[in-house]
């Protein structure tokens, strides 16, 4: 009796955590009820002049920009050998490949027949379309996550044979990655240059390729140093020495990084105004929204990013890396929703009908479930004992 | 389901070689399409509609459509802004012009049949497709419903059912391409009773266009919409008023859809055949400085050892030596001193 009570110290079901989060799974299941029985007419804002609303703003776009935080470490660890940081590699591609399989699932809600959603690849493919580039990179993306996360789970089940095959392709799926993302996250951005008269001057650019890559990459340093001062308040207990004692290293090294990328992002999105000679539009209404965006959610965290690092203020790095995060789901906005369809009056704007928002809190949910589910059961933020040393 | 090895070498092909060789839209390409020769195309003369509203009757009926809420008689209709849905294909619209000191004018809006249609563009299934005869058609059976053709009309045509929860189409004009193949007229051209849709080749229209253009230079204002308007369309206009005033888009240039995503395409090869290079070539380095480094670390343990090794050495040497001297020193004390003793016993046994 007393072994299992320290084996499995005891388990409270109806902590607040677990009440709201059955309450919003409840909810979840209710709506994806009517989703699936009465139409998106049901659920959703979306008319014929705006066939996008949250379900891609925030579920694709948003969601795969801050799940990139599994090839911008691994390819920092792999690829640039910064080997110190090693013990961050699993909870980063976790989250992304929970990031990308939740991406999907929510996809399933927004596509109007969503079995269909393999027919670009088995029954005509589109190859003119971005879209097509997203859905080729993103479904090859999520096998190539889940085959760089599948060493937990299988030292987990404890198939060894099966873990050394796939540790021995680490290399190879970390340049795969690196590959896919680039394309992905950049062509999600793509999508929007077929819109011209659609999306507003200052957020239109040939550029916009290139801006969602960039900004990609500020997500996922920017999302691995949020996750992990998340995780070491909750999971604290699940860590091994290495992640403790080098955790602080990491949030500093990506808090520096983060702010040199954003130096540069900023310094593209001003070349981008300058391009399009869109400067007089910074004094009408969209543009004091865009300056809000550009200096309080890009300039911002890159100074406080770079005073955090000189200070070595883990503390303000930390609350940067969420201002961040913050500036990447208002950009992802701005171009999806706030700036697109400008033009029309007011009347035929969308904004979200709650049962949107009720969908994707839902699916975050879930991801959340799921990551505490794994991180609490496998080899995430510690060395397997059978496996020492040898990653 | 079983793939064909040659099947999945085209999928292989069509993912990275079809951006550059379709030719179902003429993206990436340094030719200027005019559109399909002989193509067909409908005028729509503004300056002649009187908003009777029997096209959108005609469409209706043609196309099976489920009735409207009100009836196609009641001209009340017309005091809203209206535009295409599920459940019509076209509608007509009055624009008041009482500033201008003329009466209203009416137009009509339906799909316009692009030249190089951006929905086709961006659809990731080919559901759409430019036909020969000029009209822009929709394959429901492999839509997805993702949506992004609406995204990308800047016409705003595509509608959608909403209601629909399984089997949703998008749903446009289809020029009544049933029709035209048959030798008929599109219903909305054939119930016009002003003339003010006509229906004929494309080049035709324009010249019919230009003609009523230069023998009414007062009624109409110089341009054909839809002639140069997104690289093209197979529906043009003529109107008495700025285009912008019966609520047409006159920012929408004249270059084709597919232009606008053919450079971001044309990256993807690039991509995908230089990142490879790049970071395998990263990796090498980073690979070779550190075995470099650990190298440099054995040799200086190496030597380290070696020069400790060396100084003990020595140092035995030395101690072994002075041992050696010392030991050779008491062994000499010792043979002295036992010789003075055997000495001096021999010494005192002689005396």
């Amino acid at each position: 009796m007393d072994e299992i009570a320290i084996i499995a110290p005891e388990k409270r079901l109806f902590t607040p955590f677990n009440i709201v989060s059955g309450i919003i799974v409840l909810m979840g299941l209710i709506i994806t009820v009517i989703r699936f029985t009465k139409g998106l007419g049901a659920v959703t804002n979306l008319s014929d002049y705006n066939p996008w609303g949250i379900w891609i703003g925030f579920d694709l776009l948003v969601g795969v920009a801050l799940a990139a935080g599994g090839y911008v470490t691994s390819a920092a660890v792999y690829i640039f050998g910064l080997k110190r940081f090693h013990f961050a590699v699993r909870p980063a591609v976790l989250t992304g490949f929970l990031g990308y399989l939740f991406v999907v699932i929510a996809l399933t809600y927004d596509v109007g027949r969503p079995w269909r959603l393999p027919y670009p690849f088995i029954m005509q493919s589109g190859t003119t379309s971005l879209l097509f580039e997203v859905a080729a990179c993103v479904s090859l993306y999520l096998t190539v996550l889940f085959l760089e996360f599948s060493p937990a789970a299988l030292e987990w089940l404890g198939l060894k044979k099966a873990r050394k095959l796939a540790v021995n392709l680490t290399i190879v799926l970390t340049i795969f990655g690196v590959i896919l993302s680039t394309l992905h996250q950049s062509s999600l951005g793509a999508l929007f240059l077929i819109a011209p008269s659609k999306l507003h001057p200052l957020w239109y650019s040939p550029y916009l390729p290139v801006f969602f890559f960039i900004s990609s990459i500020v997500a996922g340093l920017s999302m691995v140093i949020f996750e992990s001062s998340l995780s070491s308040r909750f999971f604290i207990d699940k860590m091994d020495s290495a992640h403790i004692a080098g955790k602080d290293q990491l949030i500093l090294g990506f808090g520096k990084a983060a702010s040199v990328v954003l130096a540069g992002y900023f310094a593209i999105k001003v070349i981008g105004v300058s391009a399009g000679d869109n400067w007089h539009l910074l004094a009408t209404p969209y543009g004091i929204w865009f300056l809000v965006e550009l200096l309080g959610f890009v300039a911002l965290p890159c100074l406080l990013y770079a005073i955090g690092v000189r200070d070595r203020n883990l503390k303000l790095i930390k609350w940067t890396s969420l201002l961040a995060v913050l500036g990447i789901i208002l950009n992802r906005f701005n171009v999806s929703l706030v700036a697109f369809n400008w033009h029309l009056p007011s009347n035929e704007r969308y904004f979200p009908h709650w049962m949107e928002i009720g969908i994707s809190l839902f699916i975050v949910t879930l991801g959340i479930l799921v990551f505490r589910f794994i991180v609490t059961r496998m080899p995430i933020f510690y060395e397997h004992p059978d496996y020492p040393e040898e990653h | 389901m079983s793939i064909s090895r040659r099947k999945f070498l085209g999928l292989i092909g069509s993912a990275g070689v079809g951006t550059a060789v379709s030719n179902s839209v003429f993206a990436a390409s340094n030719k200027h399409f005019t559109g399909y020769p002989e193509s067909f195309a409908v005028l729509h003369d503004s300056v002649r509609c009187v908003g009777c509203r029997q096209c959108e009757e005609a469409c209706n009926k043609v196309n099976d459509l489920p009735e409207p809420d009100q009836p196609f008689s009641d001209a009340s209709v017309l005091d809203k802004k209206r535009r295409t849905t599920a459940k019509a294909y076209t509608v007509v619209n009055r624009h008041d012009r009482a500033k201008d000191g003329i009466a209203p004018v009416f137009n009509k809006t339906q799909c316009n049949h692009c030249l190089e249609p951006a929905c086709a563009s961006a659809c990731f299934v080919k559901a759409f497709k430019k036909t020969k005869t000029g009209a822009v058609t929709y394959d429901a059976s492999v839509c997805v419903g993702c949506r992004y053709c609406m995204m990308a009309c800047p016409f705003d045509i595509p509608a959608y059912e909403y209601d629909n929860a399984l089997s949703p189409k998008v749903v446009k004009c289809t020029m009544c391409q049933p029709r035209i193949l048959e030798g008929k007229l599109p219903g909305c051209v054939e119930s016009c009773p002003r003339e003010a849709l006509v229906f004929g080749k494309r080049d035709d229209l324009i010249k019919i266009a230009r003609n009523r253009i230069a023998r009414y230079p007062k009624n109409y204002v110089d341009h054909i919409y839809g002639e140069h308007e997104m690289g093209g369309t197979s529906w043009m206009y003529l109107s008495g008023v700025a285009f912008q005033k019966i609520g047409m888009r006159e920012d929408l240039g004249i270059k084709p859809a597919p232009e606008l995503t053919s450079g971001a395409l044309s990256v993807v090869p690039m991509v995908a055949a230089l990142w490879p290079v790049l970071l395998t070539g990263v990796y090498a380095i980073t690979k070779r400085k550190e075995k470099i480094e650990n190298e440099e670390k054995n040799q200086a343990v190496n030597s380290a050892i070696k020069a400790t090794k060396a100084v003990a050495e020595l140092k035995i040497g030395e101690a072994l030596a002075k041992a050696e001297k010392e030991q050779e020193e008491i062994v000499e004390k010792a043979v002295k001193s036992a010789v003075d003793n055997a000495v001096k016993a021999n010494t005192e046994e002689a005396a």
